[in-house]
């Protein structure tokens, strides 16, 4: 018995971790509430496991999001996370090859070479040999990679990584250490005993030449052992308590958990389940501080959440979509902002319903519309010319949606005047609401509990309106550049409607990022603390990118992105409806004028 | 106080004394939002304000009073505003507003002058 002293660190740490684990998962467990729990029992036997174990191979195994991101980045990953596994099974198997039905603790397989390295041959003895160098080899790259990506992350698609506490470079450098301790112990009994392959044996023989492998062997082994019980152990402490919690959360995920209004055991688990890999530092446009998404988690995951870091960001929601493990970061700020807010407060008895009209499509403009009159007075442009029979809800001003404050944590205060406008809305009778700012959009369709009614935005409305022949455009030579904004895009995911729009009045240039990965303007109302040096600065880099194309016209869908686009781009910033309203056909005979001229102008240009 | 009997009104008088005013308030402001110094009163805020189409609230005049030391009716004052940002987006100073209106909101639920 001997020869296994050296396997107990690894037993100690892999002990301690499936204990803590345990602990952990009873504890979320009993914080749960009955609803929660029938969603486990209802999930557990169904197809919902299943797509979670595929979601599990394919996200904590292959890291296919972030091969997405940078391919060199998601081999590292995959290497390591994919390629232990692979060990982990194929020596299993080959363990299970040589003593067939017996039952193994793990600690067997791990360190088979060693515990059964002076006894004879097992089936497949070669082949299995060569499998566990092989994907050694596969492992060894991924660490090499993940070295190098320390000194030099821009090779591998990162401009800037994570900033490492001290627990987690001790647990780095224990996972760093155990492959190439793995290389070596296994190098210097290959060549005692003869069971290595291509990789171990070589290893094993550069070994020999500097030192003699009997004298070497054991420590080594002890090395691996202690490397693997050090990592184990530092697992609570680090950022690599990804690994187990990642199943984990990808399990409640599937049964239908969301991150909701409050910290309770998913948000703990999506807390646990951050990797730090700083892929999301890249995607923030705020400027370099503790706000961003990945020290946030961290902020609260060490109990050391400060004010600023939840507050200080615009919620644009692109550390969320790029996110590999799929955090909802902004639910999560919100959470926190909600908890800090001083909420209750406003007091809005002054408002009054007054006479309402009742028609079939209400029209809300919102309070960002209302500063630019021009977004207005085209809307009702294009409704008088379709013939629609409309109520201008918020035509002397209005109330707000409720938005600007749920996003500053105010919830209670927030529902007030969401009470408020929905009476106002369900008091029209109408079926169809059209809206020309996204962010109030996003807060009926969320709030509201319109039941019944149709949200939509301008840009689908009037897309809706083309269809049905009710309003005629002519498509002109003019080029556009289309932003898609926050709220409409990632946050309502309205992306196909606008530039299908814009194609028919003009030619769309695609700029890089958009859709998903669009920028954000600056101007988000969910940021209270930026500087207007601050914001302006991510405007003009953000104009930077989406004006490559050297466009005529900035479209956007947004009129606080159109606000603030407007202040600071060298070229027109319109409304999506203000170029619809230019490029609109008043009468038939006038379309067959216009077809006529752009032809003639067409030849005088080709 | 006001006499409207003969068709105008006479407001009372709004003569302070600086000496006896407490200026914490606004200390902790600018501390926070250095631009609330370099507000021009020019009321764009309040022609823009949401809430003002409603109620006789009034931005610039609370700004104002803070600037004053008056600080007695900001709360009450302050629970009327909506918080859409069209103040922030239209202050020809670039002067933060809504981030002047968190601080306050602050500083007087420290104080206890929110009695919800």
């Amino acid at each position: 018995m001997h020869t296994e002293l050296f396997t107990l660190p690894f037993r100690a740490g892999l002990t301690f971790i499936l204990l803590y684990l345990f602990v952990l998962l009873i504890r979320w467990l009993i914080r749960m509430s009955p609803e929660d729990i029938r969603k486990i029992t209802a999930g557990f036997l169904s197809s919902k496991s299943i797509s979670a174990i595929r979601e599990i191979f394919s996200e904590s195994l292959l890291h296919r999001k972030i091969f997405k991101v940078n391919p060199v980045l998601g081999y590292m990953h995959m290497s390591l996370a994919f390629g232990w596994f692979l060990l982990i099974v194929t020596g299993s198997i080959q363990s299970i090859s040589y003593k067939s039905g017996e039952f193994h603790l793990p600690y067997y397989s791990i360190f088979f070479n060693k515990l059964e390295s002076t006894t004879g041959t097992y089936p497949l003895k070669g082949f299995f040999e060569f499998a566990m160098d092989l994907i050694l080899l596969f492992i060894l790259s991924g660490v090499f990679l993940a070295f190098y990506k320390r000194f030099h992350s821009s090779k591998l698609g990162m401009k800037k990584t994570t900033h490492l506490k001290i627990k987690d470079k001790i647990a780095l450098i224990s996972l760093w250490l155990i492959f190439p301790l793995r290389l070596l112990a296994e190098g210097a009994t290959s060549v005692i005993y003869h069971n290595g392959s291509f990789l171990t044996e070589s290893a094993g023989n550069v070994l020999g030449s500097v030192i003699s492998p009997e004298i070497i062997e054991m420590p080594l082994w002890w090395a691996y052992s202690i490397s693997l019980g050090v990592f184990f152990t530092s697992l609570p402490f680090s950022r690599y308590m990804h690994i187990p919690v990642e199943m984990i959360l990808i399990f409640f995920r599937n049964y239908g958990f969301r991150t909701c209004d409050k910290y309770g055991p998913f948000t703990n688990m999506e807390i646990l389940s951050c990797s730090r890999c700083g892929i999301c530092i890249d995607k923030c446009q705020m400027p370099e501080s503790e706000s961003r998404a990945v020290y946030f988690i961290r902020g609260i995951r060490d109990n050391q959440l400060n004010d600023l870091q939840f507050e200080n960001c615009m919620m644009c929601g692109r550390c969320t979509e790029i996110c590999p493990v799929g955090i909802d970061i902004n639910e999560m700020r919100m959470i926190s902002r909600k908890n800090s807010a001083t909420d209750n407060i406003g007091n809005y008895d002054y408002l009054h319903h007054g006479k309402m009209t009742r028609t079939d499509v209400i029209f809300f403009a919102g309070c960002m519309t209302h500063l630019s009159p021009s977004i207005i007075s085209s809307i009702r442009g294009i409704f008088s010319i379709a013939g629609i029979n409309y109520h201008f809800m918020d035509k002397d001003g209005g109330v707000c949606c409720g938005r600007p404050l749920k996003l500053a944590g105010r919830h209670k205060d927030a529902a007030k005047l969401v009470k408020f406008n929905r009476e106002e809305i369900i008091n029209s009778g109408a079926r169809t609401l059209v809206t020309s700012c996204p962010i109030c959009m996003k807060t009926f369709i969320e709030d509201y509990e319109l039941k019944n009614i149709r949200i939509l935005h301008h840009s689908q409305y009037i897309l809706e309106l083309w269809k049905d022949n009710r309003i005629h455009l002519s498509k002109q030579l003019m080029t556009l550049a289309y932003h898609d904004p926050c709220e409409l895009g990632r946050g309502l995911s309205v992306y196909s409607e606008p530039a299908e729009l814009l194609r028919r009045i003009g030619i769309l240039k695609t700029s890089y990022p958009h859709g998903k990965d669009s920028l954000c303007c600056g101007g988000s109302l969910a940021n209270t603390t930026l500087s207007l040096k601050e914001k302006d600065q991510i405007t003009v880099e953000a104009l930077q990118q989406i004006l490559v194309n050297n466009p005529q016209y900035l479209a956007t869908s947004c009129p606080l992105c159109k606000k603030t686009f407007s202040k600071l781009s060298p070229v027109p910033v319109k409304d999506i409806a203000e170029l619809i309203f230019l490029n609109i056909i008043h009468d038939k005979n006038q379309k067959r004028r216009k077809i006529f001229t752009e032809r003639k102008q067409e030849s005088v240009i080709f | 106080m006001r006499n409207n009997k003969f068709g105008f009104t006479i407001h009372s008088d709004n003569q302070i004394n600086l000496d006896e005013r407490d200026f914490n308030l606004y200390h902790k402001i600018i501390s926070g939002e250095a631009g609330f110094m370099s507000c021009i009163s020019c009321g764009s805020c309040t022609a823009s304000c949401t809430a003002a189409a409603y109620t006789d609230f009034n931005y610039r005049q609370l700004c104002h009073n803070i600037r004053r030391g008056q600080n007695d009716a900001v709360a009450k004052e302050l629970s009327k505003c909506m918080f859409c940002g069209k103040c922030s987006l239209i202050c020809p100073r670039g002067i933060n507003t809504r981030k002047i209106i968190n601080l306050l909101h602050k500083e007087l639920s420290k104080t206890g002058q929110y009695a919800y």
